[in-house]
């Protein structure tokens, strides 16, 4: 008789779970899943200062951050900073403050829609990319190779990731800025010919280099966070192109709540360190 | 003799899934061993135990004497170095050249130079017989014998003490099948080396095996009791030309099975 036909009894069958147990399980599921991945970024970010990467991962992965996404990002800042413009527009012209909507409009793109904007973009165009090309890499055992030739596969594959996001990020953060300020003046300036000068002063009193500051210290963090989340999805993939699918899916997923998260806390956190930079010298609009 | 690796009373349970059950036995210096049972017995999973890549979720795994578990992340990288690994699939990473696989450990390793490596390439590619030319393909492009015979120069050029081999001849054809079989030996009669082969081609066993773990699927084992079900020379075991498993490892498994009703009918 065949090995295979060693079949004797079959496996008795498990008792379902119930609700309770469920969600205890659920939730123990959470905890270990935002343990796994706090060493993984740990992990990860102290390879920084160490040589266990190489430069062209990094240049490679910054290529792909960075350069292939200049048109989607412009093109996302530019049609941002036009619809915001014309939607501003009705209600601000309305109580006769057209000359305030560039300023309105540059401080939310540069504060707010540019870096999120920017990174929510990049989350779907590069990390899902990098969720699914390491969990192909985990299913088809390349990573386990690398461990085996006694490499770091975390330290090889995604430092450079990592920092290939927050260096690359914020440059497309500014040009989804610059693209929004552009989308917003051409509507402003040259369709609804709100006054020029008036535009660009209120801007110039409103918008300050703190503003700039803090959407691109977001910009470093939303790239952090999305490069980390996305890439360990990646790591722990599950076998198959169903596991891959959906590793590339719940990166996505779950690096889009972080950057929300994370600019809550952000708004939270600058709205108070502005509050202690300028309360000397009064309300911006004063 | 010390054992190069020993499992001892290994468990391994992945969330609620018990994949490997009180395993225990050892590999020696220099020894062929075959690990073979059915599908999902775990033979996979205990490969990668012994290479650190999993750990056990209860008992030990040892390598010369010392658990794999208590090596720090330096240690284990070493150990690593000293075993050489072909991949089921033979893992080879797709963004390279065959070159560049094949160089990929020596150059992660450090301290050889290009001369060098080139070298040993050419002379790796050369040991698993393949032409020079095939160096500057992509892994795509190569058939599957062919790809498992990169991994195993992947693995040779770096000058392992032991080799595990996961599933080496699986899809391949009967010829490749024994062109695989005749490396595996070529590479245990140029070097010292200790082999560990999962597979479960009869064929393969009779031709490269000194002994044999034989693993039973722990969902039809009782608590505690042990996955090994035959330990011991290939020879005892492949009694039967036609490579069909012995009537006496049959016997012993419907033993067990029939031991555990009687006690469940007396319970």
């Amino acid at each position: 008789m065949p090995i295979s036909a060693i079949s004797l009894e079959p496996d008795p069958p498990e008792a379902e779970p119930g609700f309770l147990a469920k969600l205890q399980s659920s939730a123990a599921d959470v905890a270990d899943g935002f343990g796994d991945w706090a060493i993984f970024a740990f992990r990860a970010v102290t390879g920084l200062p160490t040589r266990q990467w190489k430069w062209n991962e990094y240049f490679r992965s910054a290529f792909d951050v960075g350069y292939s996404s200049v048109a989607v990002v412009a093109v996302t800042g530019l049609f941002i900073g036009m619809v915001l413009a014309v939607q501003t527009y009705t209600q601000f012209h309305a109580v006769g403050l057209d000359t305030s909507i560039g300023a309105i409009i540059h401080m939310s793109v540069v504060r707010e829609l540019g870096p999120v904007l920017a990174a929510v973009m990049l989350a779907g165009r590069i990390g899902t990319a990098m969720a699914a090309q390491l969990g192909t890499m985990r299913v088809t055992e390349q990573i386990d190779a690398l461990s085996c030739l006694g490499v770091d596969p975390v330290r090889f594959l995604v430092t450079p990731r990592v920092l290939a996001c927050i260096t690359a990020i914020p440059l497309l953060t500014i040009l989804a800025d610059l693209m929004g300020v552009v989308g917003s003046t051409f509507i402003c300036l040259g369709v609804f010919r709100i006054d020029e000068y008036h535009y660009w002063r209120h801007t110039e009193n409103f918008v300050k280099i703190f503003d700039v500051c803090v959407g691109l210290t977001k910009s470093i963090l939303f790239g952090g966070a999305l490069c980390l989340i996305t890439c360990h999805r990646g790591f722990r993939s599950r076998a198959g192109a169903e596991g891959v699918g959906r590793a590339a899916t719940e990166g996505f997923v779950i690096s889009f709540v972080a950057i929300i998260f994370l600019d809550f806390l952000m708004a939270m956190l600058t709205n108070t360190v502005h509050g202690w930079l300028y309360s000397s010298i009064g309300p911006r609009l004063a | 003799m010390t054992p190069l690796f020993r499992l001892q009373n290994v468990t391994v349970r992945f969330g609620r899934q018990t994949v490997l059950s009180n395993v225990t036995f050892d590999i020696l210096p220099q020894e062929t061993l075959a690990l073979i049972g059915e599908s999902g017995c775990g033979k996979s999973v205990t490969l990668k135990l012994l290479v650190g890549l999993l750990a056990p979720t209860e008992g030990d795994v040892l390598f010369e004497g010392r658990s794999i578990a208590g090596l720090t992340p330096r240690e284990l990288t070493v150990l690593r170095r000293r075993v050489g690994f072909l991949f089921q699939g033979a893992a080879l990473f797709d963004s390279l050249d065959v070159f560049d696989n094949v160089a990929f450990g020596l150059r992660a390793h450090g301290g050889v130079g290009d001369v060098e490596i080139a070298d040993r390439v050419s002379r790796g590619l050369a040991d698993v017989g393949l032409p020079p030319a095939v160096a500057k393909k992509m892994p795509v492009e190569l058939s599957g014998g062919m790809r498992k015979r990169v991994g195993l120069a992947r693995a040779l050029v770096l000058d392992p003490e032991a080799m595990l081999y996961d599933e080496p001849t699986t899809g391949l054809d009967p010829i490749m099948t024994d062109v695989i079989n005749e490396l595996i030996l070529v590479a245990r009669r140029r070097r010292p080396l200790t082999s560990v082969v999962v597979t479960h081609e009869m064929r393969t066993v009779q031709k490269v095996a000194s002994r044999v773990v034989m693993l039973y699927p722990h969902s039809r084992l009782g608590p505690g009791e042990s996955q090994v079900l035959y330990d011991g020379p290939a020879d005892g075991l492949l009694d039967s030309p036609d490579g069909r498993v012995p009537q006496f490892v049959l016997g012993e498994a419907r033993d067990r099975v029939t031991e555990r009703r009687t006690d469940e009918i007396d319970d």
